[in-house]
């Protein structure tokens, strides 16, 4: 599925907006959440996960073609953990807990 | 931000109210969901993709007593941000 996708099933479950309203939802709300990325906050969303962003440290690295060192710019990168819902969820209703033991 | 955060941002800047703005934003998010739960993937260009993975079930052990055990197989969720989204983080 894609944000086209997400557009047009929006519309059918909620049929009392219309096709551009579901379209500028779809993008306001990625652009919004980008943007708290982007500032460096951690968004939550009840349910479904929790996104935040990472600071990775300079490092040194190899080229694994070339063997080459160079060296990586420490960099800020995004990372999402499911929520306790959603991770329970995926599994079906028959399985939540994590194993048996032997 | 939380969702209500979320759903400020949208009721400022799309034509619907409050009360549509939240449903629609719980109805996003539900969509996604159930997506995800039939196994298919979802591709938001610009941020990201979401992909449920099959893991095997496989022996393991409870780390704080040491007792083996067997990690049932179970889907796991990951999220691999777009480079549009991480060459934003950086610039």
């Amino acid at each position: 599925m894609t944000k086209r996708g997400l557009i047009q099933e929006l519309l059918l479950r909620q049929p009392g907006i219309s096709y551009r309203d579901s379209e500028s939802l779809v993008s306001v709300m990625f652009e919004a959440m980008t943007r708290e990325l982007v500032t460096g906050s951690r968004i939550e969303l009840r349910g479904f996960g929790s996104f935040g962003v990472k600071q990775r440290r300079a490092r040194l690295a190899r080229n694994p073609k070339t063997g080459a060192t160079v060296q990586v710019a420490a960099r800020r990168t995004p990372f999402f953990r499911a929520g306790k819902e959603l991770r329970v969820k995926l599994n079906g209703p028959s399985t939540g807990e994590g194993g048996s033991s032997v | 931000m939380t969702k209500s955060d979320l759903v400020e941002v949208i009721y400022e800047r799309v034509g619907l109210s409050r009360k549509e703005a939240a449903q629609a934003v719980d109805n996003v998010l539900e969509i996604i969901k159930d997506t995800l739960r039939r196994g298919e993937k979802v591709k938001i260009s610009g941020f990201g993709t979401f992909v449920v993975s099959r893991k095997r079930a496989r022996r393991g052990r409870n780390p704080q007593t040491g007792t083996p055990l067997i990690i049932d197989s179970r889907c796991v969720l990951s999220f691999k941000a777009s480079d549009i989204l991480k060459e934003r983080l950086c610039g």
